[in-house]
């Protein structure tokens, strides 16, 4: 089932939490609410699942508007951050509990209940434990009964805040994949928050971006981190060195020296950024072209395949990150204190925000 | 420096290690007697004191005291008072605490404020306001009369004193214990498609069971033994209006020293009922809260 979102307003107070956002999420997709805390994902998530009443703004579920709907009758499967089981009941019962809570009419017998429940956690592969309290979990043990206890009601929509975000690294991993795999099978509309870009790009179908209570750009992962359409999104998805400059005849002068600024041939002496992701420089022993800025290997770091340099510009204006591909890395000439030219490959040259003019 | 610093574990190594907490055993002997002989002054002695004075007269007497009908009355209208108060004071403390805990609202400090006047004021003071209000020159005074309504030197004006001053037992006993475990458990249960009464029976009232039994029974000890705000608004009616406390104090004031002191007895079971379901309560709440650290503790084991 779909989720519209249409021009969704929300104040606590002072704060805007969400300003005027809009949001289409395809029926049977995986979507990743993504951005830094405070940025309105938690909020938004809360109000699409009918805890949270938006001030302005309809949610529509498969084209019905939903927006007054209450809670218990959206039919949203809903993962809590700290998964909020409910602590006194088995696995089984906290699975259990969205069918027993049905009225009468419409409640499944015990042995309905009772195969539904073991179905459910032989998915989640807790089956073994169903007679364990919450306490005797682990934390990724406990995230899977959440998961579990959502999908029993068979919800038209789920809705996961910040789902791993209280395990470690490599629990998180596992998950992350098992979700994947997990949302192929039971294929419901599925919305998920986090603040992990890598989780958020691994995991998801369409990534939406937000800052600040608006939505700074939605699209597949490729396309939201291959075309970033504004300089948050630049900054925020990967790593990436940010030059303030000013733009002049599709050129932008960054102080130590001048880049190329493609799509920018007209403007004329504006602010602007420019943003180069780390491993879009070319490190050489002479310059490349005119956009080649000397600097000075300030530490390098060659773990793994990737080696990490920073480096200073000589004429000033800070330091640079490069990435570099271990077998092009030329340990005798990147040594630390050794003099280079930096040539970026690929650069990305937005208009400083608050100045008007757009790119052509 | 560095000789100093190097040879200075070796002297002190056969030493005995102590806890960074601990103190020599003279001083520890010494605190733990002084905390014993003010408790065997305090409390034993009145206690053994009680018993004593009230068995003085033989076991015949004893029981003579406790059977006569102007004490089986005050017992019977002890009862009657905690059997209403005790009730009311559940809901009203449920629901307090429930607000306070569980939402976001004007006034809430106040609230909480007010909660604790009962405990705040002397019970003289709170039985002094509902005269205030009630009696034949309060405010309700004159309009009571003439509805031939009576409330102080009655039963109701004991029943609401009571009720005032035990108010704050359950409420206060909830309130932490609701706000530290949040509203997610219920936001689940409801996006669940639970029901508001759903959610309050099987997810809200399990959490907080152990809790609001230790708050009722200080409750029911309390109303039961209030003697300062009863003694007020009660007018010491023989078989009418005399609860235990108040009772014992008639037969004290009359020289009967030994009736008197059976029905302290009574009152001084009682007690001993309370804090054996106190301490009971306490312990399975402490099991429960050992389940509950659990809940949280390994999760951030593994996320630290």
């Amino acid at each position: 089932m779909s989720i519209q979102v249409r021009h969704l307003r929300k104040a606590f107070g002072d704060f805007v939490a969400l300003d005027d956002v809009s949001l289409d999420v395809p029926g049977g997709e995986l979507v990743a609410l993504l951005g830094p805390s405070g940025s309105g994902k938690t909020t938004l998530l809360r109000i699409i699942a009918g805890l949270e009443p938006a001030d302005e703004g309809t949610i529509l579920f498969h084209g019905e508007d939903a927006t007054t709907q209450p809670v218990r009758e959206r039919q949203v499967g809903f993962v809590f951050q700290h998964y909020a089981l409910f602590r006194h009941m088995s696995v089984f019962e906290n699975v259990a509990f969205g069918l027993r809570v049905r009225p009468r009419g419409v409640r499944p017998s015990e042995e309905e209940i009772r195969d539904s429940v073991m179905g459910l956690l032989k998915l989640v592969q807790l089956d073994v434990l169903a007679r364990r309290r919450p306490s005797e979990l682990s934390g990724g043990q406990r995230q899977r009964v959440a998961l579990a206890r959502a999908l029993a009601v068979k919800p038209k929509v789920l809705l996961l805040d910040e789902p791993f975000g209280a395990l470690d690294a490599k629990v998180r991993k596992e998950l992350r994949r098992w979700l994947r795999r997990l949302h192929e099978e039971v294929h419901v509309t599925s919305v998920f928050v986090t603040h992990d870009q890598e989780e958020a790009l691994e995991v998801s179908d369409r990534v939406v971006i937000m800052n600040e209570g608006k939505v700074e750009q939605s699209g597949t992962p490729e396309e939201v981190y291959e075309r970033p359409s504004t300089p948050f999104v630049y900054g925020f998805l990967g790593d990436v060195n940010l030059f303030h400059g000013r733009i002049h005849q599709g050129r932008v002068n960054i102080g130590p020296g001048e880049l190329e600024a493609p799509g920018w041939a007209d403007a004329t002496n504006q602010a602007g950024l420019a943003y180069v992701r780390t491993y879009d420089v070319e490190l050489g022993p002479t310059p490349s072209g005119p956009s080649s800025l000397a600097a000075v290997v300030r530490h390098v770091r060659a773990f793994g395949p990737v080696v990490r340099l920073e480096l200073d510009l000589v004429q000033g204006g800070g330091t640079i990150e490069a990435h570099v591909a271990r077998d092009r890395f030329d340990a005798a000439a990147l040594a630390k204190g050794r003099q280079v030219y930096v040539s970026p490959t690929n650069v990305r040259v937005f208009a400083e925000p608050g100045s008007e003019r757009r790119p052509a | 420096m560095a000789t100093i610093a190097v040879s200075r574990p070796a002297t002190t190594a056969p030493r005995a290690v102590t806890r960074a907490t601990g103190e020599s055993p003279a001083v520890r002997w010494t605190l733990i007697g002084i905390a014993l002989t003010f408790l065997a002054l305090t409390l034993l002695l009145p206690l053994v004191l009680v018993f004593h004075q009230a068995l003085s007269k033989g076991i015949a007497a004893y029981l003579a005291a406790i059977r006569e009908p102007d004490a089986l009355s005050a017992a019977r209208l002890t009862l009657l008072i905690a059997a209403i108060a005790v009730p009311v004071n559940l809901v009203f403390g449920v629901s307090a605490a429930w607000c306070i805990a569980k939402f976001e609202f004007r006034g809430k400090n106040l609230l909480i404020s007010l909660i604790d006047l009962p405990f705040a004021v002397s019970p003289v003071i709170s039985g002094m306001i509902f005269v205030l209000l009630f009696g034949m020159h309060g405010w309700f005074g004159g309009w009571l009369f003439d509805h031939d309504i009576k409330i102080i030197f009655a039963v109701p004006g004991m029943v609401l004193a009571t009720t005032f001053i035990t108010s704050p037992f359950i409420a206060r006993e909830l309130i932490p214990l609701m706000q530290e475990q949040g509203t997610e458990e219920e936001e689940a249960a409801i996006v669940l498609g639970a029901g508001g009464w759903q959610t309050f029976w099987r997810v809200t009232l399990p959490n907080i069971k152990w809790g609001l039994l230790y708050g009722l029974i200080l409750c029911n000890a309390r109303a039961m033994g209030e003697f300062g705000a009863v003694s007020v608004v009660s007018g010491h009616i023989r078989g009418e209006t005399n609860t235990l406390p108040l009772h014992v104090e008639i037969l004290y004031n009359e020289y009967a020293f030994a009736a008197s002191f059976a029905v302290a007895s009574v009152l001084t079971l009682l007690a001993f009922v309370t804090l054996a379901l106190k301490t009971l309560v306490e312990w399975q709440q402490r099991r429960a809260e050992a389940d509950r650290v659990e809940a949280v503790l390994p999760v951030e084991r593994i996320a630290a």
